[in-house]
């Protein structure tokens, strides 16, 4: 996984690896028009996500939900300066194909979609155009960044506005990271085998204490105090969904969220960009989604 | 993943006790350049308040989305006094979007988006086009040494104009500039930070010295 020092080189791990780890400590926002594109610039985000339906509609509309548009795609890339991403469904390879060629910065392989192969990841390393994947767990994490992922957002369960599920993976996946560095090699010869991921992985994470690759949370995040508790968890960064277009007041609720990711830890500024926000997205409870509709077991 | 370059690694501390350097974290690989700094024996401070500008001596504005830092230096009150800072002769060193932070003109910025100047330079945004073009290359850089750099240009500006009062540290084969000096500021389209090369770092901490002195 890496590369020796030569002429100009393109598409190399440390290349696709490198945009993550500049969008650190920063908000990644879903957007499904231009104009919702322009009021996530101007609010901070560090990157657009571009879709069709965020994913609370695709939750209460149903539906097979695919790739967006490319003339959607094309209109947000016009509209803002920042990175843009999007979605491609879990293995459509030509979803992906077609990301790429229309320039946008990085591909979301997202469990948001339905999936178009329910064996099968695409496999990322075929691709100039840097992947992140979600994981609700470390052997999910470590399958992907395997399969050319370069970089991680924890799941959650997207278009909720309830972040216990997001609460649930980063601490498993953190949880998981800790339990390995404490483990002899003998110990993490079995560890690579439960966790169903490479040795090597394994290893590494074993002796340096942390991913490889960069690791956001998703999933239920809606209010500034969500995107700090996630930060606190140990999250690199915080993709925000339905958060902030499905509440009262977008433009104000996406900059306060941006501000509590950088004050992540002072309760006294997190608790001054909280205040008259204005409604938050209504949101369901995880516990009454019923099983066949969560997205977050999509992933294998 | 940090892959160390043969033959950068520092030997020894070039930080004399007690001076502290301030890695701008409002967003952005600041913890990589302040694991950088720390190997290099510096003191680091992460700053994002006004009141923690007055006990370093030197800053980095780390890697980044230049528009967001902008934004939240100006609502946190940081952007008034690192310019006054910078005019009094701070040393400050600038990646990718810290350079961008760094430079007189910002061209293709965004609405509104301003920089904290200093560099007699105009900087384009994003010159490279979006993340596929973004790419790993060796740099002859004189001033460091004989050692090609190894640069990472991660969707990076360019320097399109180098006024009189900045100099030139390196270019693409193309020409065109990636790396000024001015006075006590530094800048890079690339991000040695992640890279495991030192020298960059090394060449700012002796400016801060002197600084200092």
């Amino acid at each position: 996984m890496t590369e020796s020092n030569s002429a100009e080189q393109f598409g190399s791990s440390r290349v696709k690896r490198g945009l993550a780890e500049m969008l650190k400590g920063g908000v990644i926002m879903d957007v499904v028009t231009a104009a919702q594109a322009r009021i996530a610039e101007d609010a901070g985000a560090v990157a657009v996500m571009a879709l069709e339906r965020v994913p609370a509609d695709i939750r209460s509309q149903g539906g097979v939900a695919r790739m967006s548009d490319p003339d959607l795609i094309d209109s947000i890339i016009a509209e803002v300066n920042i990175p843009v991403m999007a979605k491609a469904r879990i293995g459509h390879f030509v979803e992906a194909q077609i990301l790429e060629v229309l320039g946008v910065d990085y591909i979301d392989e997202s469990e948001v979609l339905s999936p178009a192969d329910y064996k099968n990841h695409i496999d990322k390393w075929n691709f100039t155009i840097p992947f992140v994947c979600g994981a609700t767990n470390l052997g999910e994490a470590l399958r992907r960044i395997n399969e050319g992922a370069a970089m991680i957002r924890s799941k959650g369960e997207a278009g909720t506005g309830d972040v216990s599920e997001a609460t649930k993976h980063i601490r498993t996946i953190n949880g998981e990271i800790k339990r390995l560095t404490s483990m002899s090699r003998d110990e993490l010869y079995v560890a690579a085998k439960e966790l169903q991921a490479p040795y090597e992985l394994v290893a590494e994470i074993a002796s340096t204490g942390k991913l490889p690759v960069v690791l956001f949370t998703a999933g239920g995040v809606a209010t500034p105090a969500d995107a700090a508790m996630m930060m606190q968890l140990g999250a690199d960064g915080v993709f925000v969904g339905s958060g902030i277009f499905k509440s009262g007041n977008p433009e104000q609720r996406a900059a306060a969220i941006v501000k509590a990711v950088t004050f992540y830890d002072d309760a006294k500024v997190i608790a001054e960009v909280s205040r008259g926000l204005g409604e938050a997205m209504v949101g369901i409870n995880v516990s009454d989604i019923p099983a066949p509709h969560l997205l977050s077991t999509r992933g294998w | 993943m940090t892959i160390l370059s043969v033959g950068t690694r520092p030997t020894e501390t070039v930080v004399p006790a007690g001076l502290r350097v301030g890695v701008l974290a409002l967003q952005g690989d600041f913890r990589e350049h302040a694991l950088v700094l720390r190997e290099l024996g510096a003191i680091v401070d992460l700053v994002r308040r006004p009141e923690e500008l007055d006990r370093i001596d030197g800053l980095v504005i780390p890697g980044g989305e230049s528009s967001v830092m902008d934004k939240l230096a100006r609502t946190f009150g940081l952007a008034e006094p690192l310019q006054t800072a910078i005019r009094g002769g701070l040393p400050v060193y600038g990646t990718c979007a810290g350079l961008i932070m760094l430079a007189d003109t910002i061209l293709d910025g965004m609405n509104g988006q301003q920089s904290l100047g200093g560099l007699d330079i105009k900087v384009r945004r994003n010159a490279f086009g979006s993340q596929t073009a973004s790419f790993e290359t060796d740099l002859d850089i004189p001033v460091l040494g004989d050692l090609p750099v190894h640069a990472v240009f991660i969707r990076a500006p360019v320097v399109e104009t180098v006024g009189p009062r900045a100099r030139a540290l390196a270019t693409l084969d193309d020409g065109r500039c990636v790396a000024v000096e001015q006075g006590n500021l530094l800048g890079t389209s690339f991000h040695p930070e992640i890279t495991g090369e030192y020298r960059f770092h090394q060449y700012f901490l002796q400016k801060l010295v002197a600084a200092a002195r």
